[in-house]
């Protein structure tokens, strides 16, 4: 073997070390959800108030579906203000906010309503259906369906007042019909 | 020429009753292990690397509970999969489908052993086949060193 | 002041690291015993620091001292006794200051060992185990302190994580560092044999023992976190392939690779650039584990966190790898001799072969483990490697290595006569097919399961065979049976050992079959007073129960278990911790030999009238533990010191 050959053993290594370094670029936790830009799964659930809520009833509105839990601390308590500010914000703009709640009792579900304050409409999906149609991971995650009823966008993790609005405003400016 | 042609009718009439309308749902018994089978190829989303089978999360259990429902409606366990791929991604099996890509993860290691094993079959050649280099003729020795020799070598102790 | 005097004394202890590294390689290289003898002192300061410093923080611990952040992220009042001692190592900067002190432990034994034994490969070896030293304490005082001061001091803690509180605490993270750091001597001697361009047997004969007992400790650890993944983490396995399981796994293939492969090396002087290369990989290895369990790249229920000490251990993985590669090519000529082989069928052969198998193995595993980060690299597209995969791929692996352990032993050095193949491989080759057959008359259907089964057997008759030649031709020479046997077993210790380990081996595949083929589970729900039934097991749930603990509230739930005759009841409970998010379920389980019950407590109501449990029969389970323990045996004997060999 030519004596230069020998020194490709220690480069051997290089594109291994390289591919791990490449592993700090990314978070094993970020799955990117492949419903952004589909239709979104239609869903009928009753409010904690025990009125009938249907996706399909609200088409032609921006909706924006929130999935949570009481025992998901501290996001989800930090997120509810926010959704709750906007959602009266946003309210007569045609937007509607929606709270589902997972894996949670009723009365923990009620308690955390109660304590802060919500408005929207929330309803709790016991057997993890809607979670599952949605492709959800954890809590929180929050998905933006447009007006036509497909799904743009999809937040992991507690919503801020700046993507909500942001989201939001794009998705309103656009037309109701193709 | 009639008892044709009733044969004839009463057989579509049968076949049309055999088959399901569309809409019906059959509901099949659902053994618990044919939902493990399918949960166990599936990856527990809130757990790390545990299949929906194994998790005792609340969440796996729920998935559970959906597979056991669309196993009962029907749905063969590849529409079942294919279903959570639609809604996570290929993440959610356990493993990568033997796809494009993929193939690499399920070739490369059988490349490996293959390699392997050639390399040490051309070495293991190379070495048994040396041209041996001249050795200094051994000293006389008696027939009976030699065979304990030849004993203990064989007993490799 | 405790946080203050912690970290200083890791600075100073940092300093006489870096120190002693230098001046063993300085003094190594101009030969002036002063330096050497200075860095020797040097490693003993650096011990009695860091021994320090593992005191304190235990003393921190005990006393619920909350002024240090560790102490404080990791306690509270309500944390046991028992579980304030053994958190000290429980999360990532414990786990460095852990894995820095048994560095610093072998470091001394090193000295104390080798200091006159091995006059050149020593300073070396000494400077290389510093200069590692010296890199996991610039990780405890720059990425990861564990005397950071926490202000303001809370009034409580936050607790330690609950599945950690654990007998199993005490001894996987241990058992498994030892192991880890066990490997860096080989390796310092192998970084000292290229220096010093002295590549021949010396530096293996060195640390022969030294690899056994870091083999045996890496060995052990895998086991007791496959104990503690059955009985605490409630899912009813023992293995996930949960990358940090394989990350601790690669290690252990190539180590015992090279614990194979040394013995061509010591009787036929040939595979140096082979086993340096193999040394070299696994220290690198160990090195790629911990980078993985704290580094967050890849997702694992064992991963600490993510931060900067990724960066700083994937920096050092890059030197190390480079250096010591670089350290091959330069040495190039030397290592590459032309090895000479008399036959094919050979023992060498076998062993070529058996290290082909385990080194396949680890690569497997360590594609798998990093494709996903390659696929998102390459596609952009997450996808997962799990258990199905690696099953799949490795078991064929693993039971050609189970066969090759049967004929590794007896087939003989250099040539295998027909005559010697005959003599030793007649009755396990006939044996094993004929428990193939019975296998299949007893209605085993599995191929998988008969193979194993057939090929268990043929390894078990191989080793009695072996066994009972020698007794008899000592029986046959005057002595009488239990001095026989106990005679060979010590002056042949290293070949008894050996197959003690390997019979070990066997028990452990053996269960590992039985629970792969055999077991069974089921879910269901049941209303108060209602019973499951499982593989002829009756499971009547009785009712639920809530008791307040020190640190946590728990829901019991009691299950009365019969099959036939009553045979207990079993608590599995749910156990809700105020650090904790999610409610963490504490499975009950009843051991058997050859079936273990398992329950696991999901989803209840909160009157108590209906719970949701998961209910598993494992089957042969319990042989992996009690291999385990032969294991522990022959690797015991493997080490004793060689009696004179007599006649």
């Amino acid at each position: 073997m030519k004596r230069i050959w020998r020194w490709l053993i220690p480069l051997a290594a290089v594109p291994v070390l390289a591919l791990l370094a490449y592993g700090f670029r990314v978070s094993p936790r970020d799955i990117p959800s492949p419903l952004v830009g589909r239709p979104a799964p239609a869903f009928a659930l009753d409010t904690l108030d025990g009125a009938p809520w249907s996706l399909e009833a609200h088409r032609g509105k921006v909706v924006v579906v929130n999935f949570w839990a009481s025992w998901c601390y501290p996001a989800c308590y930090e997120e509810a203000p926010v959704l709750e500010r906007n959602w009266r914000g946003y309210r007569d703009r045609g937007v509607v906010v929606m709270g589902v709640d997972i894996q949670d009792k009723r009365e923990a579900a009620q308690k955390f309503v109660g304590d802060l304050g919500l408005t929207f409409p929330v309803a709790q999906d016991p057997k993890g259906t809607v979670s599952v149609d949605y492709g959800v991971y954890g809590v929180p995650e929050t998905f933006f369906v447009d007006r036509r009823g497909r799904i743009r966008m999809k937040h992991v993790g507690a919503v801020t007042d700046e993507v909500f609005r942001a989201t939001v405003d794009g998705l309103l400016a656009e037309p109701a019909s193709p | 020429m009639r008892a044709i042609a009733l044969t004839v009718l009463a057989t579509l009439v049968l076949l049309g009753a055999a088959r399901q309308p569309a809409g019906a749902q059959s509901t099949k018994p659902v053994s618990e292990d044919t939902v493990h089978e399918v949960a166990a190829q599936l990856r527990c989303v809130v757990c790390q690397n545990l299949s929906v089978a194994d998790s005792p999360s609340e969440m796996a259990s729920q998935m559970r509970a959906i597979i056991r429902e669309r196993l009962a409606a029907g749905e063969s366990p590849a529409e079942i999969q294919r279903y959570f791929v639609d809604r996570y991604g290929e993440w959610i099996l356990l493993s990568p489908p033997r796809r494009g890509f993929n193939l690499l993860v399920w070739l490369l290691p059988v490349a490996a052993v293959v390699v392997g094993l050639t390399a040490t079959c051309a070495l293991v050649w190379r070495w048994t086949h040396r041209p041996r280099r001249a050795r200094p003729s051994p000293a006389a020795v008696d027939a009976a060193m030699s065979e304990r020799i030849r004993r203990e070598m064989e007993r490799g102790s | 002041m405790t946080p203050e005097l912690g970290y200083g004394m890791t600075l100073v202890a940092l300093g006489l690291a870096v120190y002693g590294g230098v001046a063993a390689g300085v003094g190594a290289r101009t030969g002036r015993l002063a330096l050497i003898e200075s860095a020797q002192h040097a490693a003993l300061g650096v011990f009695a620091l860091v021994t320090s410093c593992f005191v304190l923080l235990t003393y921190a611990f005990l006393t619920f001292d909350f002024s240090v952040r560790y102490v404080a992220t990791n306690t509270n009042l309500g944390t046991p006794f028992y579980y304030r001692i053994t958190g000290v190592w429980g999360a990532l900067e414990g786990s460095i200051i852990l894995w820095a002190w048994m560095l610093s432990v072998y470091t001394i034994i090193l000295i104390a060992r080798h200091r006159l034994g091995a006059r050149e490969l020593y300073p070396w070896a000494l400077a290389t185990m510093l200069c590692i030293l010296a890199f996991f304490l610039l990780v405890m005082t720059v990425a990861v302190p564990p005397f950071q001061r926490q202000t303001p001091v809370p009034a409580d803690g936050r607790g330690l994580n609950p599945l950690l509180e654990d007998t199993g605490m005490i001894t996987h993270p241990v058992a498994l560092y030892l192991g880890f750091t066990g490997f860096t001597v080989p390796f310092a001697f192998a970084m000292a044999a290229l220096i010093t361009g002295r590549i021949g047997d010396t530096w293996l004969v060195l640390t022969r023992r030294w690899t056994i007992v870091a083999w045996y400790f890496l060995s052990l650890g895998l086991l007791i976190g496959g104990w503690w993944s059955y009985h605490v983490l409630g899912w009813g396995g023992y293995w996930a392939w949960d990358p940090v399981e394989n990350a601790a796994f690669m290690p252990w293939l190539t180590g015992t690779a090279f614990l194979h492969s040394v013995m061509i090396q010591e009787r036929r002087r040939m595979l140096r650039l082979w086993n340096i290369s193999l040394v070299i990989l696994t220290f690198g290895l160990t090195l790629f584990g911990t980078f993985l369990t704290r580094s967050g790249v890849i997702a694992s229920v064992h991963a600490f966190s993510q931060g900067s000490i990724g960066i700083l251990f994937l920096s050092f993985l890059a030197l190390v790898l480079l250096t010591a590669l670089g350290l091959v090519a330069w040495r190039w000529d030397a290592l590459r001799s032309e090895g000479e082989l008399d036959a094919v069928v050979s023992r060498e052969s076998v062993f070529l072969l058996n290290n082909v198998m385990l080194v396949a193995a680890a690569f497997t595993v360590f594609f798998g483990t990093v494709f996903p980060l390659l696929s998102e690299a390459v596609r952009g597209v997450k996808v997962s490697v799990g258990a199905p995969f690696f099953n799949q791929v490795n078991i064929p692996l693993f039971l050609s290595l189970v066969f090759l352990m049967g004929v590794g032993p007896l087939i003989a050095w250099r040539r295998a006569s027909l005559d010697n193949l005959k003599r030793n491989f007649l009755w396990p080759v006939a044996l094993g097919i004929v428990a193939a057959a019975a296998a299949f008359a007893l209605g085993v259907r599995s191929l998988l399961a008969a193979l194993t089964f057939a090929t268990t057997v043929f390894v078990a008759v191989t080793i009695a065979v072996d066994f009972t030649r020698a007794t008899r031709a000592r029986l046959r020479m005057g002595e009488s049976l239990l001095p026989a046997m106990g005679g060979l077993l010590l002056r042949h210790n290293r070949r008894y050992g050996g197959f003690v380990v390997h019979l070990g081996i066997l028990i452990i595949a053996l269960g590992v079959m039985g629970s792969h083929a055999w077991s069974v589970q089921t879910e269901t729900t049941l209303h108060r007073g209602e019973a499951a039934e499982l593989a002829g097991y009756r499971f009547r749930f009785d009712g639920l129960s809530a008791v307040e603990e020190s640190n946590h509230f728990k829901v019991v739930g009691a299950f009365t278990v019969s099959n036939g005759r009553p045979l207990g009841v079993l608590r599995p409970a749910k156990k809700f911790y105020p650090q904790e998010q999610a409610p963490i379920a504490y499975v009950d389980y009843r051991l058997g030999l050859r079936e273990d019950l398992y329950v696991v407590l999901g989803d209840f109501a909160s009157d108590g009238s209906q719970a949701t449990i998961k209910l598993q029969v494992n089957r042969l389970v319990s042989w992996i533990w009690i291999g385990g323990v032969v294991l522990t045996l022959g690797a015991l004997l493997a080490i004793l010191p060689e009696r004179h060999k007599g006649a």
